[in-house]
């Protein structure tokens, strides 16, 4: 019997992977749980063995082997080259901009990638509590790269956040559809790629502005066989 | 030397309504066997503090303890909403709750700077955001440099209850593995509890832990397994499948006053 070939790739694992990619050269990340930290995980496994993982929890270089649930699972602090207290990881290694990348995502994201992770709504009166501001306004700010993960659509990219909570600047902003990167004068946030099989007018229609798009849009490589495997083995571990 | 006691005694001795009280533990280590003793005792109109509400605050917000909360990231980590704070919040249920939120690095300065019995403390973040309208925090000068910076209070506690592997019989406290802002509540409240997982003769060294001498706490209780569902590293593992759980049980108000009837009001230990 002959074995089945494995699914093509969904959108979530080709945002994962194109994540993962650009961590390919980076000296240290600082992540948090979710797709941030599968990729990140993804990119040490796969081509940066050397790669430091940051976790806000206070751990500094955890090797972990699968993808923990919380920032603060025992199997980081066990791996970790360091372990310190929050003001230490917050005063002595993110502030001074030690930590090369970070990863974050929000609930909202403006044309200038700026975040929102703290309300919807008014914010006396929130339609909806979200959960508030954690790390990330101090590590947008003091590590030197900042890496915006989102899903694409026009709840999540809108004209005006509710809230403004990190002012991010970020170098990228990958979704689920494609790339958005800084235009370098107007620092607009512009589609640069797009994934495979994804039109721009998909991603015009998922965003909540009138999206810029760059001269040349340029497509994401596919994930290769061995990129998909090894995520989908990370995920079932 | 610190008192060790029980745990009904110590928040007896230690908590009353209308405290400023801070439960620390970042993910790691949560007291949740205290926190659960300050809900039985029925305490009232507390302000809350912490970094990460996280489940136990949860629980105390539905159970009506809190009138206050002051924290900087209310998730259940890498599951999603905290449902009884947003109900409190969005909805003033079981009754309204003051908030005042900061970012973790404005936080664990504050925790700092109350540690270190200083009115402030000195950092560089929240210009640009529209925390700065909604917080206690405000631009200044660098005396020396001229550099724009922000100054954050330090947090005025009455309690810290903070939750370590083991105390020996003096009452010395030692914890490894995540520290969080632990040191910084105990040293920066007036008064401080510290539940163990167990009482040893002497304390063994381990590479990265806090100490916490026993004169610099009021009271140690042995409570084992007392920060599950959260952890106690290398003693009890972080229960991932209750923090899912959660998600459902917390959700309806009936459904939740009747869980923790069940398992908190009339799971009272001996």
């Amino acid at each position: 019997m002959a074995t089945e070939a494995p699914a093509a790739a969904t959108a979530a694992e080709i945002q994962t992977v194109v994540a993962a990619r650009l961590l390919r050269a980076a000296r240290s990340v600082f992540i948090g749980v979710g797709r941030p930290s599968t990729a990140a995980i993804l990119a040490r496994e796969l081509y940066n063995p050397d790669l430091v993982l940051v976790y806000e929890s206070g751990t500094i270089g955890a090797k972990p082997r699968r993808i923990p649930l919380s920032i603060g699972d025992g199997e980081l602090a066990e791996t970790a080259e360091a372990v310190v207290s929050v003001p230490e990881m917050f005063n002595y290694w993110i502030g001074p901009g030690r930590i090369q990348v970070a990863f974050l995502g929000a609930a909202q994201v403006d044309r200038l990638g700026n975040l929102n992770s703290t309300v919807i709504g008014d914010y006396e009166h929130p339609k909806t509590r979200l959960p508030g501001a954690g790390g990330a306004p101090e590590i947008a700010l003091g590590c030197p790269e900042v890496i915006v993960i989102a899903p694409h659509d026009a709840r999540t990219f809108v004209e005006r956040l509710d809230f403004l909570t990190t002012v991010a600047a970020p170098s990228a902003v990958i979704t689920d559809l494609g790339v958005l990167e800084p235009d370098p004068e107007t620092k607009e946030m512009t589609l640069t790629r797009l994934h495979p099989g994804v039109e721009v007018g998909t991603v015009r229609e998922a965003t909540g502005w009138d999206l810029a798009v760059a001269d040349a849009v340029t497509t994401t490589e596919d994930p290769s066989a061995e990129e998909l495997a090894a995520l989908r083995e990370l995920i079932a571990r | 030397m610190s008192d060790i006691t029980t745990l009904s005694e110590a928040v007896e001795e230690l908590v009353h309504d209308g405290d400023t009280l801070a439960l620390e533990g970042f993910t790691h280590l949560i007291p949740f066997a205290a926190g659960h003793e300050v809900i039985r005792q029925g305490h009232i109109e507390l302000t809350l503090v912490r970094m990460t509400p996280d489940l136990l605050y949860d629980q105390m917000i539905g159970m009506g303890c809190a009138s206050g909360l002051v924290f900087s990231y209310g998730g259940n980590p890498g599951v999603g909403s905290l449902h009884r704070f947003r109900d409190a919040i969005e909805n003033g249920w079981p009754s309204a709750l003051e908030v005042e939120e900061h970012s973790h690095a404005g936080m664990a300065n504050r925790y700092a700077a109350s540690a270190a019995g200083l009115p402030m403390a000195v950092m560089r973040g929240y210009v640009g955001t529209d925390l700065m309208a909604h917080t206690q925090v405000e631009e200044i000068e660098c005396p020396f440099t001229g550099e724009k910076l922000v100054a954050v209070p330090a947090l005025d506690l009455d309690v810290a209850i903070v939750h370590a592997q083991e105390a020996d019989r003096e009452g010395n406290v030692q914890l490894w593995g995540i520290p969080g802002v632990q040191k910084e509540a105990v040293l920066g409240a007036r008064r401080s509890l510290v539940t163990v997982e167990r009482i040893v003769e002497r304390l063994e060294p381990r590479p990265g832990a806090v100490v916490i001498p026993g004169w610099a706490v009021d009271a140690v209780v042995e409570a084992p397994a007392g920060s599950l569902p959260s952890y106690s590293l290398g003693i009890t593992e972080r229960d991932n499948d209750f923090y899912r759980a959660w998600d459902k049980l917390s959700r309806d108000r009936d459904e939740f006053r009747a869980w923790m009837d069940e398992h908190v009001i009339e799971g009272a230990p001996a």
